[in-house]
């Protein structure tokens, strides 16, 4: 009898099932005015005749479910109401703002550079004698070292040191008169090995790869570097045997 | 019968031009004020001018004594503007360019007429970073840190990182042995840095299989500098950041900055 009074609530827990909208909170307003003896068709689910209540839940289960697929969104039934829609909108527009900001920090490494090639040849070993050779340390901040017996492989051959001090990066100047390498900034001193033995240099300098090229050229490899004091000295392409 | 009527002596020339200046209708469009000789005009002249708004209307008398405010946070920003402005000055002669830039330099004071910009920006600038120092040292010892100006302090440690910022990426422009070897100094620190750095801890481990993805083509460094470097890259990135970047933040942080201020009880007020 209760129920008859209240038509709405036996249909909306149904409507709610294709809607997920909240019924509950609806119920204190007033029911909106709906003529009790006419169920309108497209309003299956939701007819409020007093007289089958109970048979109205009945009819209105089978087809509502079916009907629910193809329902139309309406003001009273909405597919978002404004709570899911707000949601939706704020998401989609965090979801852009992160996007934004991640494309950003790509932006700032960039793909090209106009640097100096990291790999190059420096011409055929007969084209150089014993010792240090200065000829590529503007151009390519390299010294090319041919010795008869290296420290680190017991070989003769070419090792090619890195012109940058390993205190905090400046150029250091080849002392002949004195074979060693003085960096001007503080002060630090390298032996032709390259080993460290004055000033405030932590480590010795470091070493590029070295190989063979097909043409019987010198290929230079500043791309990799080999440190001694990890051991790479005794890496193979670290020394070119000659 | 006769009544005296007694006439006031006529004003002086300037008196009677600029009353009559005050009331015409291009002057009274800008002002839209009386003359500040009551306490409402007086007001009304703060109110209604957008630079003087931020303007408290009244401080109180320890607002301007010298000896309690040092007036260290005024001169910071008084240098500001004179930065901005040399600066501006300068950026119709100097080329960020690794051709053009150390010798723009030069010509800013050896061509350019009243030579001088290029040594006002540099000393203005020596003297905001002792200014700002100054300040923060002030407002330590008078304890404007304590609630509730806490978030005012923190801005304004923000702002001191951003004024030392706005140094280092000035330093670079000038281009010359100096600046190549203090920048390259300075941002080799950063390859340093646990994994955001190629010769940091924790980098190696930030390998897929046998590529690494952090490296020296690929690090905080590399983003720094736009190359392995300091090079074209690096001289085009600070001069951006130098110019636009650094002191947009740092004008917005200002902004705040002052109206906290305000908000907060106004300058050197009482504990």
């Amino acid at each position: 009898m209760a129920d008859e009074t209240k038509p709405e609530q036996p249909s909306t827990p149904v409507v709610g099932a294709a809607t997920a909208t909240p019924p509950a909170a609806h119920a204190a307003k007033p029911a909106p005015p709906r003529p009790p003896a006419a169920p309108i068709p497209d309003l299956a689910g939701k007819t409020t005749s007093a007289a089958s209540a109970g048979g109205a839940a009945a009819k209105a289960t089978t087809p509502a479910p079916a009907k629910a697929a193809t329902r139309a969104a309406d003001d009273e039934s909405p597919l978002l109401n404004r709570r899911q829609w707000m949601g939706l909108a704020w998401g989609a527009f965090s979801a852009a703002s992160v996007a934004a900001l991640a494309a950003t920090g790509r932006f700032m490494f960039p793909n090209v550079l106009n640097e100096p090639p990291q790999q190059f040849k420096i011409g055929l070993p007969s084209e150089y004698g014993m010792g240090v050779d200065e000829r590529f340390k503007d151009k390519y901040g390299i010294w090319i070292i041919r010795t008869p017996d290296d420290m680190a492989q017991h070989v003769s051959g070419f090792y090619i040191l890195i012109s940058t001090c390993t205190h905090l990066g400046c150029t250091p100047n080849y002392l002949s008169a004195e074979s060693k390498f003085k960096c001007p900034c503080h002060g630090s001193g390298f032996r032709l090995t390259g080993i460290n033995f004055e000033g405030p240099a932590p480590r010795p300098l470091e070493r590029a790869r070295v190989v063979l090229a097909d043409d019987g050229q010198i290929l230079v490899d500043k791309g990799k570097h080999y440190q001694y004091e990890l051991g790479q000295w005794l890496d193979p392409e670290a020394f070119l045997k000659v | 019968m006769a009544e005296t009527k007694t006439i006031a002596p006529q004003e002086g020339m300037g008196v009677r031009f600029w009353n009559w200046l005050t009331e015409t209708q291009v002057w009274k469009s800008v002002f839209r004020h009386d003359r500040p000789d009551s306490d409402r005009n007086r007001v009304l002249v703060m109110l209604s001018n957008v630079f003087l708004h931020l303007h408290p209307v009244r401080i109180r008398k320890s607002g301007v004594k010298l000896r309690y405010t040092w007036c260290m946070g005024g001169l910071s920003f008084f240098l500001f503007l004179v930065l901005t402005f040399t600066g501006l000055l300068l950026m119709f002669y100097y080329r960020p360019t690794l051709e053009y830039a150390y010798t723009d330099i030069v010509g800013l004071r050896e061509h350019v007429p009243l030579g001088i910009m290029r040594e006002m920006h540099r000393w203005g600038a020596h003297a905001m970073v002792i200014t700002v120092w100054l300040h923060m040292f002030r407002v330590f010892m008078t304890g404007s840190y304590k609630p509730p100006r806490e978030f005012n302090w923190s801005v304004g440690v923000i702002m001191l990182v951003l004024t030392l910022l706005l140094s280092f990426t000035g330093y670079l422009l000038p281009w010359d042995q100096l600046a190549i070897w203090a920048i390259t100094v300075g941002t080799n620190m950063a390859r340093a840095t646990p994994f955001l750095g190629h010769e940091g801890p924790g980098a190696a481990l930030l390998k897929l299989g046998d590529i690494p993805l952090v490296h020296s083509a690929d690090d905080a460094r590399f983003a720094l500098l736009g190359g392995t470097f300091v090079g074209e890259g690096a001289l085009l990135r600070f001069y951006v950041l130098h110019c636009v970047g650094f002191p947009l933040a740092i004008a917005v942080l200002m902004a705040v900055h002052f109206w906290r201020v305000r908000k907060d009880g106004g300058i050197s007020g009482p504990m």
